[in-house]
């Protein structure tokens, strides 16, 4: 047989997605789109209140219009219906599946409902009514330390959440100290140094705003009177995690508690602990009625129940030498976790660490504490942390420019960690990290210094101010710490009957590209063409848990399994003689047919395995946090309308080292994409709170980003390979959220000399500090630069 | 049941007639009566453009559309773009270009652009941004979909 070439390397190029062409015809189901027999609907009772305890439960007989209800067309579900324990688990026990009692938030699920008719649901849940003995409710940080300093003096009317058996303390889920070298700040630091500069630096809650909703189909299997099995499919990013809730609620070993992925119509976080809550409530209401229960959520409940990005409040305190080297910081980072623990020691801990920055901190101490409030559960957006961090430190890097009078790019010239440095958690950083390269290229690209010193010039007078700012940071890719040693993952691929690899992960597709990159890295290694490589849908009972799809540890993490698992296969195949080496495609699927016909299956299975040289300790909180990092900086340009007070980014460039690209076009998307949501968390989405509910639940008026708000975004790559991951890539997916924010409020200062320090920053909170309306000293125009008094006389008269 | 209307209209070039509530939204028909359900809800408000179908040749949002409004229209679904199968040279471009991420917002745009490249066929990037400014994407940052609109203009031209 004549030889043909072997395949040209796959890996850094771009195929087409995998199920993009179902995509692009309209073909793909989602959850909604998916009916099955019989098949109820379901919705859920939610309280009206924000804290305080249930004191009865009335079904009225007719509707708000006056037409009866037949509650016996209804399955009703309670607390008390739930088999097993009342809770949806995270890393702790405390968020009750159902509210039986108390209220911590003011969309606490109380009554399910289920229907044959859709329409029949909402009259029904409005008519059943609810009275409240109403407590006062918890709903910002300061009101969170407020009732722990009110619980010292004895007054504990402010305490929500009480740390027993939980691992926290009253109103505070987890707190950590991270303290470089386990050395404290020596007060001589303080006293000798030429600077201290101090800060405070707030962040908004987000939404992640997935274009299709919460959603999912349960079923459930009873026999004498006890539930044998529940099979929940949905949109969801990890699916094992629901198995773990499932089991805990029914009261069902895991082998019974069977979950499956359907095509996720976006994610970015909200469909990682959310799906835990929503499929283990179909599932109780198709335990009760005995059919198939849809819950999908319409747009305004998805965005007032489920989960958001923590706010933050950040406060650094800075020792610097006159030369602008950072001596000594002190951080103080706080979320909000909201009612429940959820995922929000996790999200801390990666808040923590970023939260130095890229830069060497000769003494550093960072304390981080996740507080709890009477809003519903903060949980995972892309960042998981590290964008409210970044944004503080960023944002802090050019305060301390300015006052030691240096500009921002010297300021993070003169303290970038460099190759062989160690990180504030004492990690040796062994790779190569050019942070001086990759300011260098980004303010190349983006025209900076021209760019900088022009706009300075064409300010003075200028109706539309022009700033240009930037952003250098670094995100770890895979879970913090020891969390991959416990994930513990497992990656297979078998074959199938035409001899093709089909891998079997529970690494998820919601839009990022799973799909495609490990059907790459296994094509790639098995040395045969990319068409010939199949990944099955994530179903419980079929694939092994690969860990969550999260953190940035798909691409590095479970694609390095997945090239493992190619290798051992591969030579399984040569190595019993099926398969000689230098195969073509056609001869892979021929040899892997005759290995079958002779040996009936053949699955290769390979788990993860900690780096030797990785090494983190809990109880310390030190060693190596994360086994590898991105580095980047992000260059934004942005216009101030001085007559609408409206920022908006008129150009944007993104450089990243995030190891070898494995498919440039999905990579370059990633970037765009998370660009873009970062631009709408720096500029256009903000949360409006009303006594701990999201008021402007509505597409209408939670603004983000269309096509015609957004700048050019230019995504940039350095590849240096890392050893971590397939082919040399390391993680994508979180970092491009957690610059845009930092490098636009940079810009801003430059347009606009006012050093704004909470995002999001809307048109009125712009027009409030420069005309001196939000209570603060007006700007004196003596002091300014001409440019803002000129801005602020015109708006003045 | 009471108030039920016939409607008749044209979807994909097949007449079809529904018995439905007069102010049944379009999108509900579209998905449950006719089993089209490329046609995706987003917010239900006419905000994200999830559910654009194209009536009487102009980009609606089917779930502000009652029914009855579509009485002997023209209405074209992301099921009328491809033929027999085949993807439409705008589905191609946005399959080669990455103007596809989850694809929720997909079918959307596909009409969206549709619409765009009949009223101008060689659009500026403004007439881009602007002709699909009604359909939100959260995933893509819209970069790679602007390449894919100028692709398939481009193809177009050929």
């Amino acid at each position: 047989m004549a030889k043909t070439e072997a395949p040209k390397p796959i890996l850094g190029t771009s195929p087409l997605r995998k199920e993009g062409v179902a995509k692009v015809l309209g073909a793909t189901r989602y959850i909604d789109d998916i009916a099955l027999d019989g098949m109820l609907f379901g919705a859920t009772v939610r309280a009206s209140i924000a804290r305080g305890r249930i004191l009865d439960i009335q079904f009225e007989q007719k509707d708000d219009l006056g037409n009866p209800i037949d509650w016996s067309k209804f399955t009703i579900v309670t607390a008390n219906d739930i088999p097993g324990e009342n809770t949806i688990v995270h890393l702790t026990k405390d968020h009750p599946c159902l509210a039986a009692e108390f209220i911590n938030h003011p969309e606490e699920p109380i009554l399910l409902l289920a229907h044959r008719e859709k329409a029949m649901l909402p009259a029904a849940v409005a008519a059943v009514k609810i009275t409240y003995e109403e407590w006062p409710g918890v709903f910002t940080i300061e009101d969170s330390e407020a009732g722990i300093e009110r619980a010292k003096a004895g007054d504990e009317t402010g305490v929500i959440w009480r740390g027993h058996g939980h691992g926290g303390g009253n109103n505070t889920f987890k707190t950590y100290c991270m303290l470089k070298d386990q050395t404290e700040i020596p007060e001589s630091v303080w006293a000798e140094a030429a600077y201290i500069v101090e800060g405070e630096y707030r962040t908004g809650a987000q939404e992640q705003l997935y274009i299709e909703n919460n959603g999912v189909i349960a079923e459930c299997v009873v026999a004498d009177e006890a539930v044998q099995e529940v099979t929940v499919q949905g949109s969801m990013q990890c699916p094992f995690y629901l198995v773990h809730a499932l089991e805990l609620v029914f009261n069902l070993p895991a082998d019974r508690c069977r979950v499956i992925q359907v095509e996720t119509g976006g994610a970015f976080g909200g469909k990682e602990d959310f799906p835990s809550v929503i499929g283990s409530h179909a599932a109780l209401l198709a335990m009760k009625s005995g059919r198939p229960v849809k819950m999908t959520y319409d747009r305004a409940e998805d965005m007032v129940a489920t989960t958001k990005r923590h706010p933050s409040r950040t406060r650094h305190r800075t020792a610097v030498a006159k030369d602008g080297r950072l001596l000594a910081g002190e951080i103080e980072f706080v979320i909000d976790g909201g009612a429940y623990a959820t995922l929000s020691p996790v999200v801390l801990s990666r808040g923590v660490i970023h939260s130095p920055g890229p830069y060497d901190w000769p003494y550093l101490r960072v304390d981080g504490r996740a507080v709890a409030t009477n809003v519903a559960p903060h949980g995972a957006f892309r960042g998981f942390g590290a964008p409210q961090s970044i944004f503080a430190v960023e944002r802090h890097m050019d305060k301390i420019a300015g006052v030691v009078g240096i500009t921002p790019e010297e300021m993070r010239r003169r303290n970038f960690l460099k190759s062989g440095e160690k990180t504030a958690t004492g990690q040796h950083l062994s790779d190569p990290v050019d942070l001086q390269g990759l300011l260098t290229r980004a303010l190349r690209e983006a025209d900076y210094h021209r760019k900088r010193e022009e706009f300075a010039r064409t300010n003075v007078g200028a109706v539309v101010k022009r700033g240009i700012g930037f952003a250098s940071f670094f995100h770890g890719s895979g879970f913090t710490g020891s969390g991959e040693r416990r994930l513990n993952s497992l990656v297979e691929i078998e074959l199938n009957a035409e001899g093709m690899p089909n891998i079997l992960v529970s690494s998820t597709e919601f839009g990022q590209g799973t799909n495609t990159i490990l059907c790459q890295v296994a094509a790639q290694t098995l040395k045969i063409p990319y068409d010939d490589v199949l990944i099955a849908q994530p179903d419980t009972y079929r694939v092994p848990n690969s860990g969550p799809t999260v953190a940035s540890r798909t691409a590095m993490i479970v694609g390095k399994l997945v090239e493992r698992a190619a290798e051992q296969l591969c030579v399984t195949l040569v190595g019993s003689g099926f398969l000689a080496e230098g195969y073509t495609g056609e001869e892979f699927k021929d040899g892997a047919k005759r290995y079958l016909a002779a040996n009936g299956a053949l699955k290769a299975s390979v788990r993860y395995q900690a780096p030797a040289d990785i090494f983190w300790d809990d109880e310390q909180y030190r060693g190596d946090a994360y086994p590898a990092y991105a580095w980047a900086v992000y260059v934004a340009e942005v216009a101030v309308d001085t007559r609408t007070y409206q920022a908006t980014v008129t150009d944007f460039h993104a450089l990243q080292e995030v190891g070898k690209v494995l498919h440039p076009k999905l990579a370059a998307g990633q970037i765009e994409g998370g660009v873009a949501q970062g631009i709408g968390y720096a500029l256009y989405e903000k949360c409006v709170w009303q006594n701990g509910r999201m008021a402007n639940n509505q597409m209408t008026n939670y603004i983000m980003p269309t096509s015609a708000d957004l700048p050019p975004i230019h995504a940039h790559f350095e590849e240096v390979p890392s050893i971590h991951g397939p082919g040399g890539a390391k993680g994508i997916g979180e970092l491009p959220m957690d610059g845009p924010a930092p490098a636009i409020l940079n810009a801003i200062e430059q347009a606009t000399g006012i050093a704004f320090g909470e995002i999001p920053l809307l048109p009125e909170d712009i027009f409030a500090r420069m005309t001196g309306t939000d209570g603060a000293e007006k700007l004196n125009p003596d002091v300014m630069e001409p440019a803002i008094a000129a801005a602020v006389g015109e708006v003045g008269d | 049941m009471a108030g039920l209307a016939a409607v008749r209209f044209r979807v994909n070039g097949v007449e079809r007639t529904v018995e439905a509530p007069p102010v049944k939204r379009l999108l509900d028909v579209l998905r449950e009566d006719l089993q089209l359900t490329g046609t995706k809800e987003g917010c239900g408000e006419g905000e994200c453009g999830s559910c654009a179908v194209l009536m009487n040749g102009e980009l609606v949002n089917s779930c502000l559309v009652p029914v009855l409004q579509a009485e002997g229209a023209v209405v074209c679904t992301i099921e009328g773009v491809s033929v027999d199968g085949r993807l439409a040279p705008v589905q191609q471009c946005f399959l080669e270009e990455g103007g596809a991420q989850c694809g929720i917002c997909t079918p959307g745009m596909i009409l969206a652009t549709h619409h765009l490249l009949e009223k101008y066929p060689q659009p500026t990037l403004l007439q881009i941004q602007e002709g699909l400014a009604g359909n939100l994407c959260r995933c893509t940052g819209y970069m790679r979909i602007f390449e894919a609109v100028r692709q398939a203009s481009e193809r177009g031209r050929d």
